[in-house]
């Protein structure tokens, strides 16, 4: 679905993704990993339009994408949530959710009707399925971090994704936080027929619910493959596991 | 019960605000009648000056030049083309709209506070060549004595109308405000990177946003034209489009009132520092700091403060 060849982007002649390779079948969850700094979160900003590569091509669908500008590439039916929360602060939970819901449905150049008229059933119908319904009426900065989380992956879902990029979705969770954010996120794959690309920092969730790995180490990919050919590779063990606390066995 | 109180005392507060502005002409002396009409005029500018600048995220800071172009276009629609004046209201606003188009263009590649800056230098290219244009917009003389219909040559007359048509203007831009264009502007205002991963294009809306705006100000150019008769650069200067952005401020430039309050306040304290000092800038620059240190919100964003605190007590005392 997804192919991502010989991606590189460099700034001020420090090369943070350097000829990143990735491909991503459809249905499947694909994770990267990646010490920090490796680069992660510029691919995915390379892919979603919010930077633009150097070289490489990005192809999905079979139609070549590189360089479109993030709104384009929306268009495309990809959508993603980001590592640090980027909601709407000043605006309520519905808000933030019917905005996505309104965009997707073209209507956002409409001056006349009143938005609380407009795409309200189906807000509710998403806000329900992540479980924020009861706090819709609050602004989003009131609401707690974890809470906040799960409204970037609602505004994402509202523009109706086939695919979804999600960056680190259980950074700065609690442990009960994060595990109900991994069972929705896999609910809402389930409910959707979502493909999903995501990063993260804890290999527990990683082994757990990846189909594939891909390893980054200072821009470029290690390997892409299966989660026990991925434990077993020297390769990722020297330059990466072998670095950290995690134990992967 | 509460909530019967509550509405009863915002019918009376709403019923106040239509018929104390309707019966002032009647009973208050020629002066405060003009005072009033241009507080409301200034009310409109600041508000559509806030439609990009609270709403949009977009740091217009040099909202005079729409004001002042939508001005010089009414005027010198009447006074050099033999058009009417009815039509010359219209045509001056659209104007001042298709100015906003052509900086829009020029300024919106750029973002924030250097959004803000070009548009000054643009602006003030704008200021200069009406300034110095002697044969066609008078220069610094600018137009004098400029014809208006026989009804509102009257101060009375003037002020209904700009009553009229600033309660127009306030109305369609609070509508826009809650459309979902409003929504999705607002949403730009708090995250342009989100946005644009929403599927929104963000320049092309913020274009329309100062499209919008610039008609505004045109509209309220034009009642000035109306109230005053007169038109002179220094309505395009950058030190009023600054007086403009105080209001903002200093009204609550995240509230939908917060600007005409600023407005109001601002236009009183000129007119009466204006007999006691000369120094109206120093005075202005006081309450800009003042503000900046005490009320970032504005006024009308600390009563909103005050007041959401207060309910949030009453809930946890429940």
């Amino acid at each position: 679905m997804l192919y991502v060849q010989s991606l590189t982007k460099s700034f001020d002649g420090f090369k943070a993704v350097n000829n990143a390779n990735l491909d991503v079948q459809q249905g499947e969850i694909v994770a990267v990993i990646g010490p920090n700094g490796a680069g992660k979160t510029t691919l995915f900003n390379l892919i979603t339009g919010i930077l633009k590569p150097d070289s490489g091509h990005v192809l999905f669908k079979g139609e070549d994408i590189t360089g479109l500008s993030s709104h384009e590439v929306c268009r495309k039916h990809i959508s993603r949530s980001f590592q640090i929360v980027n909601v709407f602060n000043r605006l309520t939970v519905f808000e933030n959710t019917q905005i996505s819901i309104l965009s997707r449905e073209r209507r956002t150049w409409n001056l006349v009707t009143p938005s609380s008229k407009l795409a309200v059933d189906e807000t509710n119908e998403l806000l329900k399925n992540v479980g924020l319904f009861e706090k819709k009426d609050r602004t989003s900065s009131t609401l707690s971090h974890g809470d906040r989380k799960v409204l970037d992956i609602a505004m994402a879902l509202g523009v109706n994704p086939q695919f979804l990029i999600l960056d680190e979705p259980t950074a700065g969770m609690s442990p009960e936080e994060t595990t109900r954010c991994i069972d929705l996120i896999l609910g809402l794959r389930e409910k959707f027929g979502l493909t999903i690309l995501f990063c993260e920092h804890d290999m527990e969730i990683v082994f757990r619910i990846a189909s594939r790995i891909m390893v980054m180490v200072r821009g470029a990919t290690i390997i892409q493959d299966t989660c026990n050919e991925v434990r077993r590779n020297q390769v990722v063990q020297d330059a990466y596991l072998g670095e950290s606390d995690v134990c992967l066995m | 019960m509460a909530m019967g109180t509550l509405s009863r005392r915002n019918r009376i507060w709403w019923i106040a605000a239509i018929v104390i502005p309707c019966l002032a002409p009647i009973a208050l002396p020629r002066f405060y009648v003009y005072l009033f009409s241009i507080i409301l005029l200034f009310g409109l500018l600041a508000t559509s000056n806030d439609f990009p600048l609270g709403f949009g995220g977009i740091y217009q800071f040099h909202h005079a030049v729409f004001y002042g172009v939508g001005a010089y276009g009414t005027a010198l629609t009447i006074m050099k083309s033999g058009l009417s004046p009815w039509l010359a209201f219209i045509i001056g606003p659209l104007i001042a709209a298709f100015l906003s188009l052509v900086m829009g263009i020029i300024c919106i590649r750029l973002s924030k506070l250097y959004f803000g800056m070009l548009q000054i230098s643009v602006g003030s290219l704008v200021w200069v060549v009406v300034y110095r244009w002697y044969s066609f917009t008078g220069g610094d003389n600018g137009i004098y004595d400029i014809t208006v219909p026989d009804i509102l040559s009257s101060y009375q007359g003037a002020y209904y109308f700009t009553l009229i048509i600033t309660g127009i203007s306030l109305y369609l831009m609070y509508r826009i405000l809650k459309s979902p264009y409003g929504s999705v502007l607002q949403g730009i205002r708090d995250n342009p990177v989100r946005s644009a991963m929403m599927g929104i294009n963000v320049k092309r809306h913020q274009l329309l946003a100062l499209i919008i705006a610039g008609f505004f100000a045109g509209v309220a150019g034009t009642l000035f034209v109306v109230v005053d008769n007169t038109v002179f650069p220094d309505m395009l200067f950058w030190t009023f489009s600054l007086e403009a952005t105080i209001m903002c401020l200093l009204g609550g430039w995240l509230t939908f009132l917060g600007p005409l309050l600023g407005a109001a306040i601002i236009v009183v304290i000129r007119t009466f520092a204006s007999t006691y000092t000369v120094y109206w800038g120093l005075v202005l620059s006081i309450i800009f700091v003042l503000v900046i240190f005490f009320l970032p919100n504005g006024i009308l964003g600390w009563i909103q403060e005050l007041y959401q605190r207060r309910t949030k007590l009453a809930e946890v005392k429940e």
